[in-house]
């Protein structure tokens, strides 16, 4: 349910209070430009890839010390997380079910009087985890802007319309086989005050639990081809090709409905387990880490 | 079933964004009890950047025993019944980097546990959850045999125990840069 639009804090990676029309001009005079925060993404990529050649590790999430996300420079743990085995209550998931989720939240189409603008999109996957056992009977929440790049939220102020007829909210609940699936609009492209010019690639938040608390996760799903992954210094807080192209959605015309909506299909793994097979048959029980 | 060699790299995680506050909180997220009831407590604290600036745009999930410390798995908590104890709530900070529950003290999963709950961290800026642990500041003994704890150096240990107020609630704040940074955990 919507709420709390009015309560969030202002902060700066939202579009200013913008005149009307001369928003896209530029505003701030010395601001960075995209070509260089284009030159810190490649510098770091580049030395990346280096590494990677001389026998470093792949790196598979991304990088919480990432300069050219600006916002992430005072908000990274500096220490390394400390390794532990996970204990107890962290071995299992809070539990959801039907009770939470009404079956229509996953249509987000379908939430107000009218049809929302833009493009019909289908969204559907399987939540595994790191043994490719289907994540059963769990929350998946989706979040997204409207068809012209706006989020409903007050703080957004990107002058491009609102559509009273989308919200961008949907939850379901994994069927027996982890599936998932949504019934939404194509978000569009959104702008952002990292630099001048910053845009976002077209994407939709995911938040995911597993069967373990460890597995916890909140990530972005991209559309295939879009043209500014290479510009975006939050798709490229993960330096590795392999793991950024984890997030792109397949087009998937066996979901494609005809006359109705194109199909995107995208999969989601999560670490782990770490609980063991017993453990996951005796509730309660206390386990031996793996 | 399942071939048990099979092993799938993860999806990466990406930051939770300025905008999830139309769409994660929920009513009563953050109360795993009612308010008043027999047992409860506040447990608050502050988020703070690395220039010890509050972040105002942060927010936590808590997962946690019962105060027996058994582990709950009931559904309910998106559509709170107002009895039912799920062991799971989401908080969001406020303006001023606070965010509060009201939940029990958890209960030690087994005999001389340190009983702690599990945390969750989202936050612009933050471009993957981070998780770490908020022990109740009680029972000494069981601090001092933690795994956990002990393998952590005293400065830093002591971010991960909570202070507990005058009015028998807790309160816990998370740094996420700098002096004072909170140890935040890996599981893998």
């Amino acid at each position: 349910m919507p709420q709390d639009i009015n309560t969030q804090p202002e902060t700066d990676e939202l579009v200013q209070a913008a005149e009307p029309h001369a928003a896209h001009l530029p505003q701030n005079r010395g601001v960075e430009t995209q070509a260089d925060l284009s030159a810190e993404i490649n510098a770091l990529g580049d030395a990346y890839v280096r590494a990677l050649k001389d026998g470093a590790p792949a790196e598979t999430q991304p990088r919480l010390d990432y300069p050219p996300y600006r916002s992430s420079i005072l908000r990274h743990p500096t220490k390394s997380l400390h390794h532990t085995d996970p204990e107890t209550i962290e071995l299992y998931s809070p539990a959801f079910g039907h009770q939470d989720v009404h079956a229509l939240e996953s249509d987000l189409t379908i939430q107000h009087n009218g049809e929302p603008q833009g493009e019909r999109i289908i969204v559907a996957g399987k939540v595994l985890d790191g043994n490719g056992r289907p994540v059963a009977g769990q929350l998946v929440e989706i979040w997204q802007a409207n068809a012209s790049g706006r989020y409903i939220h007050k703080r957004d102020q990107h002058p491009a319309p609102i559509d009273p007829n989308f919200t961008g909210i949907g939850r379901c609940i994994t069927g027996p086989d982890g599936s998932y699936r949504f019934t939404t609009i194509k978000p569009g492209a959104y702008p952002w005050k990292n630099h001048l010019n910053a845009w976002r690639p077209a994407h939709i938040h995911f938040s995911l639990f597993g069967t373990e608390f460890t597995q916890r996760i909140i990530t972005q799903m991209y559309f295939p081809g879009d043209q500014l992954f290479p510009l975006d210094p939050i798709y490229q807080t993960i330096v590795d090709q392999d793991a950024r192209d984890r997030l792109v959605a397949n087009y998937d015309h066996t979901l494609t409905e005809p006359e109705w909506a194109l199909g995107y299909n995208w999969d989601i793994v999560l670490t782990g387990p770490k609980r063991t097979w017993t453990e996951n048959e005796a509730l309660g029980a206390e386990g031996d880490e793996e | 079933m399942s071939n048990p060699t099979t092993q799938l790299v993860p999806t990466p995680g990406q930051t939770v964004g300025p905008f999830y506050g139309y769409a994660l909180p929920f009513e009563k997220d953050n109360e795993l009890l009612a308010p008043g009831s027999p047992g409860s407590i506040r447990l608050q604290g502050t988020v703070y950047d690395g220039a010890g600036e509050t972040v105002p745009d942060a927010i936590l999930e808590i997962w946690q025993p019962d105060s027996e410390g058994n582990v709950v798995q009931k559904t309910g908590s998106l559509v709170r019944d107002g009895y039912t104890f799920t062991g799971w709530g989401r908080g969001s900070v406020g303006y001023s980097g606070v965010f509060t529950f009201t939940t029990v003290n958890p209960g030690p999963t087994k005999p001389g546990a340190a009983p702690f709950i599990s945390v969750a961290l989202f936050a612009r800026g933050l471009t993957n959850r981070l998780f770490t642990r908020i022990y109740l500041p009680d029972n000494e003994e069981a601090l001092a045999n933690d795994p956990l704890l002990s393998s952590l150096e005293p400065e830093r240990r002591q971010t991960l125990i909570a202070r507990r107020d005058a009015d028998g609630g807790l309160t816990f704040d998370i740094r996420l840069q700098g002096e004072g940074e909170t140890v935040f955990l890996d599981f893998q």
